[in-house]
């Protein structure tokens, strides 16, 4: 008998829907707990978003921040904010920080004279300083940006709506979309509640987590459909416990699978991508939760109509196909 | 079935091979960029260096992943067009001919004035409002129809009449074809000023209506790009009529009052029409004049040197003006007929700005002005860090995943992690001969389709498992696994593509990138998954025959 590293048991029995009201009790609340935390604290929005620019700085000395406050005072720039980065990957006397400036007035972007005199008035305090980006977004720009973000997420949402309704029973995609709205939102809310840079990159992460998470849960109702072919006198909550205890070795698998990668990605992926790869991370492990947890529990909530139709067995277009 | 046709295993492996083949430049990227630049001179009829490329056989594949900005480093800029200036020199250039054919109606309309408007509106007084029929027929007649596809069959001109004024603008529609043409015209003369200053694959791209993208790797700053394509570099040649100290001083009509370029508080009074402008120059070269001081050699075209001969033949000891962007670079007094077509632009400036000039005159002028909505600034060395980042993360990543996998399916694991293998080749592959630009969310792109592209493996596998448990043959178990795992392989697969269509369609920068190699992730992984590690199945199993089988 070769040895195999089993996460899960061959054979579980789970019951997903013990503690069904309190696990969508949980969900609900993180979900309210979100719109408080966006309605106090808001979204710390990148220059993506917002408007303004960002300079990275790079530099043999250590970091002085109210130094460098005090340097780029009087050039009357409005809003400075001013970050250290750390990462492992950086050299001993590698200190490298974040300059924000806020959006200045009218449509275009802060000019280079401006970006010059900060970049100078810096090179007084700390002569080995260097500039090794300079992002600046008009107003303009990045307003627009915002709407074509939240258009990508919705139009993302929508489509996947679409398919699983084709696909399965509207029950299945209004849970899958639940699951998915979810998770977004839930992940939202972690950015600003701990007050995480929030720009273009992260969209791309809430999407991505949208096609895992809506990858995980067609898989367990793909399984489904097939066991209510099978079993059409078994009730509907033990079917899903059933189903979702078959697939339980399978979306564990997956999920520790894209967690070794991102976690490596977390760590050894440098600092520019560290959010992006925070969000995959954290929608992944939610991704998971609202798989097992939201997703079935709304189907069965809405409940199944379950006589008899032709298109609801396993034998689907898919399933003989010659691969 | 199990048992594949030959051809169906000869496609398989060819396409493997193919991945691995057309993948394997972008290790050796530094030797391959080489070898094409120096295939690229040498295909120009230059002379290559044999050293660079010697570097890399020509008979391998060569085509690599374009590194984006935030890898490479440079400048990005999004610029806005104003397109709508356009409309008021079409305005400014109408009047004469409005002029022109209204005194031929002089008897009917009286009078002529053109009186002030916003810029885009051109506004004609007839002193005989009873004539105001036969001046606008008289006007329309300068109206031609539209040539686009969706304006065709209207007219050009807005013509109509509020009291004893004649109104005149651009219609709709062509409103909307002369946007196309000046937005066209911007990204023409972009492209040929950056093209001067001799960089690498610059990205120069429209964006919507009146937008251009501009991204040229390895440049210093953005700020210097803006220096070379932010200037509209409209140069023209006007008779001076005054030369005064007065900021405010009138210029009367039809002239105007534009200051020295060194601020030194002169200002010229000078005919609004110029004799030559810079449309009609065919060479601008940077030099020195017979102090020594840099200046800018021209040569004008046949016509221009004509009107140019011309004018200094007739305006001899008379000052004229050299006007770039409304301001006076220098107004020489004419010594003698110019009849070659040549001449040379002398003034303060410093040997840089005198190339500079000189680039931007050859290059022409912009049809109309440029505010920019987005830049940024990479530096080389970020870009570097990012990328020994990425593939400090994606190696790491990649033995974990393949450690993992062994563990915890033994013998088709080491399967599933020649499937991943030959399915980031495959990925590599693809981006690489559609010339996609690899960007640092596209390597976490590439990071995270390794952990997702195992998910049809083990979908597979966990149902081998399933038959096995429920005491199917080996051969049987396996044929009935991956037949029953595919449809949830392609459905969430179908729905991972979906958002990747989206991301690509809606997004921009950054969101595209990863999309890109997220959607041709899936699709590779799903070939792999379901044919690669079915080839090597089958191939294992009719090799050992095993009577029992450990999944």
């Amino acid at each position: 008998m070769a040895w195999r590293l089993r996460l899960v048991p061959e054979k579980t029995n789970i019951d997903f829907f013990k503690a069904q009201y309190v696990t969508f009790g949980a969900s609900v609340l993180a979900m309210i707990l979100t719109v408080i935390s966006l309605l106090v604290f808001g979204l710390n929005f990148g220059v993506d978003f917002k408007g303004g620019t960002t300079i990275r700085t790079e530099s043999t000395q250590v970091v002085e921040v109210g130094e460098y406050r005090a340097a780029m005072a009087d050039l009357g720039l409005g809003d400075i904010t001013i970050t250290e980065v750390f990462d492992p990957s950086f050299r001993a006397d590698q200190h490298v920080a974040m300059i924000r400036i806020e959006a200045q007035e009218g449509d275009e972007v802060v000019t280079p004279e401006v970006i010059a005199k900060v970049e100078t008035s810096l090179q007084v305090i700390d002569p080995s300083i260097t500039f090794p980006s300079v992002e600046s977004v008009g107003p303009k720009v990045s307003s627009e940006l915002i709407w074509s973000a939240l258009l990508a997420v919705v139009a993302g949402s929508v489509g996947i709506l679409i398919y699983v309704w084709v696909r399965f029973e509207w029950q299945f995609a209004v849970g899958t979309v639940a699951a998915l709205i979810h998770d977004v939102v839930v992940t939202v809310g972690v950015f600003s509640l701990l007050g995480l840079k929030f720009d273009l990159t992260i969209v791309a992460a809430l999407l991505t987590i949208l096609g895992y998470s809506v990858n995980d849960t067609v898989v367990i109702f793909d399984r489904l459909r097939e066991n209510l072919a099978r079993y059409k006198t078994m009730p509907l909550r033990e079917m899903m416990n059933r189903t979702a205890n078959e697939t339980l070795s399978r979306t564990i698998m997956t999920a520790s699978t894209t967690l070794i990668s991102l976690i490596i990605l977390f760590i050894f992926g440098g600092d520019v991508i560290r959010g992006f790869v925070f969000a995959m991370l954290f929608g992944v492990i939610v991704g998971t939760y609202s798989t097992l947890y939201v997703a079935k529990n709304i189907v069965l909530m809405i409940g199944l109509d379950r006589s008899d139709k032709p298109n609801n067995g396993g034998n689907h277009e898919f399933a003989n196909v010659d691969a | 079935m199990l048992i594949m046709p030959l051809w169906k295993r000869t496609i398989i492996v060819l396409i493997a091979l193919w991945g691995i083949a057309a993948a394997m430049p972008n290790l050796f990227y530094a030797q391959v960029e080489g070898h094409n630049d120096a295939q690229a001179i040498a295909d120009q009829g230059g002379v290559a260096d044999p050293a660079a490329l010697a570097a890399w056989p020509s008979f391998l594949p060569s085509s690599l992943m374009n590194l984006g900005l935030d890898l490479r480093g440079g400048a990005h800029l999004l610029a806005e067009v104003h397109v709508a200036d356009a409309y008021a020199q079409r305005m400014d250039s109408l009047w004469p001919e409005v002029r022109d054919v209204l005194r031929d109606v002089r008897d009917q309309s009286g009078a002529i004035k053109r009186v002030a408007s916003t810029p885009d509106v051109l506004r004609v007084e007839i002193s005989n409002a009873e004539g105001m029929q036969a001046a606008l027929t008289a006007v329309r007649g300068l109206a031609n129809a539209v040539t686009t596809l969706t304006g065709a069959g209207q007219s050009d001109l807005d013509i109509k009449s509020e009291g004893n004024v004649i109104v005149l603008q651009l219609s709709d529609a062509e409103k909307s074809a002369t946007d196309v043409r000046t937005l066209q015209q911007s990204l023409e003369i972009i492209r040929r000023r950056v093209d001067e200053v001799g960089t690498r694959e610059p990205t120069i791209q429209r964006q919507g209506n009146d937008r251009i993208l501009i991204q040229v790797p390895g440049l210093g700053s953005a700020a210097e790009l803006k220096a070379i394509i932010g200037t509209t570099a409209k140069l023209t040649f006007n008779p001076v009529v005054n030369i005064t100290s007065n900021a405010s001083a009138d210029p009367g009509p039809r002239n105007k009052l534009v200051p020295d370029i060194t601020g030194d508080g002169t200002y010229y009074v000078i005919e609004e029409t110029p004799v030559v402008g810079g449309e009609d120059l065919t060479d601008a070269q940077p030099a020195f004049d017979q102090n020594g001081q840099p200046a800018v050699n021209f040569r004008f075209n046949p016509s221009g040197g004509r009107a140019f001969g011309d004018y200094t033949g007739e305006n001899i000891g008379k000052p004229f003006a050299i006007v770039l962007d409304d301001q006076v670079i220098s107004a020489p007094t004419i010594q003698a007929h110019i009849t070659g077509g040549s001449g040379i632009i002398t003034g303060n400036f410093t040997i840089e700005e005198s190339t500079q000039l000189a680039v931007l005159l050859r290059a022409g002028a912009l049809p109309a002005k440029m505010t920019f909505l987005e830049e940024r600034t990479i530096g080389p060395e970020l870009g570097a860090d990012s990328i020994a980042a990425g593939r400090t993360a994606a190696i790491i990543g990649m033995i974990a995943v393949v450690v993992y996998m062994i563990a915890c399916y033994g013998i088709f694991g080491v399967i599933a992690n020649i499937a991943l293998a030959i399915n980031i080749a495959l990925l590599l592959a693809v981006l690489s001969t559609i010339g996609a630009t690899m960007t640092l969310p596209g390597i976490a792109g590439i990071v995270l389709t390794m952990g997702m592209a195992v998910d049809a493996n083990v979908l597979i596998y966990e149902r081998i498992r399933e038959e096995l448990r429920e005491g199917k043959p080996p051969a049987r178990a396996i044929e009935l696994g991956f037949e029953r795992a595919f449809s949830s392989i392609m459905d969430s697969n179908v729905t991972a593509i979906i958002t990747a269509i989206i991301m690509f369609w809606i997004g921009s920068g950054p969101v595209r990138g990863f999309a890109l190699s997220l959607g041709i992730g899936i699709f590779t992984s799903m070939f792999t998954a379901v044919y690669v590690t079915r080839l090597i199945i089958t191939l294992w199993l009719n090799a050992r025959r095993p009577a029992r089988i450990i999944v």
